[in-house]
């Protein structure tokens, strides 16, 4: 692990608001008609690790993209790492890294030439780039592939790669937009394995966005954003206690007539969920033998599962992170999306 | 395609002893500078890798020059001084068309590189867009210089003398011409999106103005509303330089040169040297700057 000088640490203060990375007030972006993000507010503190989680189309890559000073917001403020991204937009580039969803690199390059490209973009100091770029190819594993060209490599290696590159000019602040999307989940742990590691390294603040449950639990604290708005905010263990029950997830002969007995002869509210009667009740091991003798209905199979974020998000929204991606949502995000390549 | 699919375990962490610090910079002349360098260094690099490209590039102003100057010759070659040969008449336009493909297609690599994501990559650089445009258009313009001069290395076989003075002049030239045709794609890949609405729209501009260049065809006795075409055309101010350029160092009596080469006019008044080229400068540097303010206003 690296042992950081006295004098390192303190340049890597951000300047400011001390002790906070990214401050947002009442932030908001319209387009058109759409409400994407609707006036949220939150702070994320130096060294913190911060997830954006949401179904696809709640306005995360919105509120992300409005961060890295890509897009303006309509209203309200935002500032990172001390610097307001709309007044200050060079500054606050200069002190963030930014991996995005889809792929930025020029795959008929090198890796290393990559990096190069990007160094000289952002004015690493020619003595550092050396150094800096054998560090962070080393950190995500690539230094004997740097010679190679990215487009011989698989998608994990082009997300680290990408990842590494973010971190080539020490920035503050690392923006990872769903940094493990479209990868097969061994990919996506070993991406994790490298951003953890990365966390004790680099003293560097992390945001992200994602929409798969288990990337949060890495998070230090969560944000559920849910229509644009954020609908929790603290660390994963926190909202999970807030929830506080056990989740239950039974397999019947008749669904409908299942839910109805038990709104009925338990008072617990259930619903269908990824094919399953789904309902939340304390202490689920004690109530399962109560469920086999009063319930007339036949069941197949039974789960108990602690609570997970899964329950979280569902008992902030309603519904779970899967059920939201079956409808429109998806549908929904791809014409925000054409909207917006048709401004670029 | 992928050579590696399986991702290797995070590998024990290298000796560190401290993190290396880097403070980025201020934005300022220097580091605009720089920044231009790496675009255009890139632009080199892609051209050294793409040896399908720099050949094939070169078919069309060979298929120019030989197939269709010894073919039209037989022809053409009746209405020319004894000693000129049609390919060497035609010459100098074959020489700017090799830069002319070359030079759209550098500028197209915007389209593709805004497809591709890595666009964004330079759009998101603390850096000015201008350093962005300017970068681009100069890796355009010596990526297409280079082309050009292999064609140039033909001037032997369309009987042109391979004087220096003349290679040193035609290089020049063309390093203007291609930089001004390269400040055009940029500015048309500011806006268009699509590389095959890019590819698509540039041909249709560019065949007319190869064709009304005059880089085929003498610039004198044409019919009114040629003329009026040919003096629109900023090709015409480059190939009439680089005719005059060649012409001046054959054996060819006045009357001949007089005849093959008379110059641009305009109602009869001779645009002289300096005026033709600075015309393509002008037009090269009003079509960076339009480019360098479309890719000001986005994101």
């Amino acid at each position: 692990m690296a042992v950081q000088t006295g004098d390192a640490a303190s340049a890597r203060e951000v300047p400011g608001r001390r002790g906070t990375a990214i401050t947002v007030s009442q932030l908001t972006k319209k387009y058109g008609e759409i409400e994407a993000v609707r006036g949220i507010d939150f702070e994320v503190a130096v060294g913190e690790t911060f997830g954006f989680l949401g179904p696809n189309g709640a306005g995360k890559s919105t509120t992300i993209s409005i961060l890295c000073t890509l897009i303006k917001p309509t209203s309200g403020q935002a500032v990172v790492a001390g610097h307001d991204v709309v007044r200050e937009r060079d500054t606050v580039r200069r002190n963030i890294g930014l991996v995005f969803q889809d792929t930025t690199l020029d795959t008929y390059l090198t890796a290393e030439q990559n990096l190069r490209f990007h160094a000289d973009l952002y004015g690493v100091p020619r003595a550092a780039v050396a150094p800096r770029m054998r560090q962070v190819l080393d950190m995500v594993g690539l230094w004997d592939r740097r010679e190679s060209l990215v487009r011989t490599y698989s998608g994990g290696m082009q997300r680290r790669l990408e990842i590494a590159r973010g971190l080539l000019h020490a920035p503050h602040v690392l923006f990872l937009d769903e940094p493990t999307v479209g990868l097969d989940p061994q990919t996506r742990s070993s991406i994790w394995a490298y951003i953890n590691e990365l966390k004790q390294r680099e003293d560097i603040t992390i945001f992200l966005t994602t929409h798969y449950m288990d990337e949060a639990e890495h998070c230090d604290r969560i944000a559920i954003i849910d229509h644009g708005k954020i609908v929790a905010i603290d660390t994963p263990e926190a909202l999970k206690a807030s929830v506080g029950k056990d989740r239950v997830q039974i397999s019947t002969s008749d669904d409908e007539k299942a839910i109805a007995e038990l709104a009925d002869r338990f008072g617990l509210e259930a619903a269908v969920h990824e094919g399953l009667v789904t309902f939340s009740v304390e202490s689920g091991e004690q109530f399962v033998p109560r469920l086999f003798a009063d319930l007339d209905v036949s069941i197949r199979s039974v789960s108990v599962a602690r609570p997970s974020l899964d329950d979280v998000f569902m008992s902030y929204t309603g519904r779970t992170i899967r059920d939201t991606e079956a409808t429109g949502a998806d549908a929904n995000r791809a014409m925000v999306q054409r909207f917006r390549a048709g401004r670029r | 395609m992928a050579t590696t699919t399986t991702e290797p375990a995070a590998p024990a962490p290298p000796d560190l002893s401290s993190l290396i610090r880097v403070a980025v910079p201020e934005r300022g002349l220097r580091q605009d500078l720089r920044a231009a360098g790496i675009v255009w260094r890139r632009e080199l690099i892609r051209f050294r890798t793409d040896r399908l490209r720099a050949v094939t590039s070169l078919i069309q102003p060979v298929l120019f020059l030989f197939v269709l100057g010894t073919g039209l010759g037989s022809l053409a070659g009746h209405g020319l001084p004894d000693g000129i040969n049609f390919r060497t008449f035609i010459y100098p336009g074959v020489v700017a068309m090799g830069v002319l493909f070359t030079s759209i297609f550098s500028a197209g690599s915007i389209v593709w590189d805004r497809e591709f994501g890595f666009l964004r990559e330079m759009l998101v650089a603390p850096v000015n867009r201008a350093a962005i445009v300017v970068g681009k258009c100069a890796g355009g313009a010596t990526v297409a210089t280079f082309q050009g001069i292999i064609v140039l290395a033909l001037a032997g076989l369309a009987g042109v003398p391979y004087n220096p003075i003349l290679i040193i002049t035609l290089i020049g030239e063309l390093l203007l011409l291609s930089f001004t045709l390269t400040a055009f794609g940029v500015m048309m890949a500011a806006r268009i999106k699509q590389f095959q609405a890019f590819m698509a729209l540039t041909q249709m501009l560019v065949m007319p103005l190869f064709f009304l260049s005059g880089a085929l065809y003498p610039l004198s006795g044409l019919p009114a509303w040629l003329t009026v075409l040919t003096r629109i055309d900023p090709l015409t101010y480059i190939v009439d330089p680089m005719r005059r350029a060649v012409f001046s160092h054959l054996n060819i009596s006045p009357a001949a040169l007089h005849q093959l080469a008379p110059g641009v006019s305009w109602g009869g008044w001779t645009v002289p040297l300096g005026l033709s080229l600075g015309i393509v400068a002008i037009m090269g540097l009003v079509m960076i700057s339009i480019a360098i303010a479309e890719f000001n206003k986005t994101e």
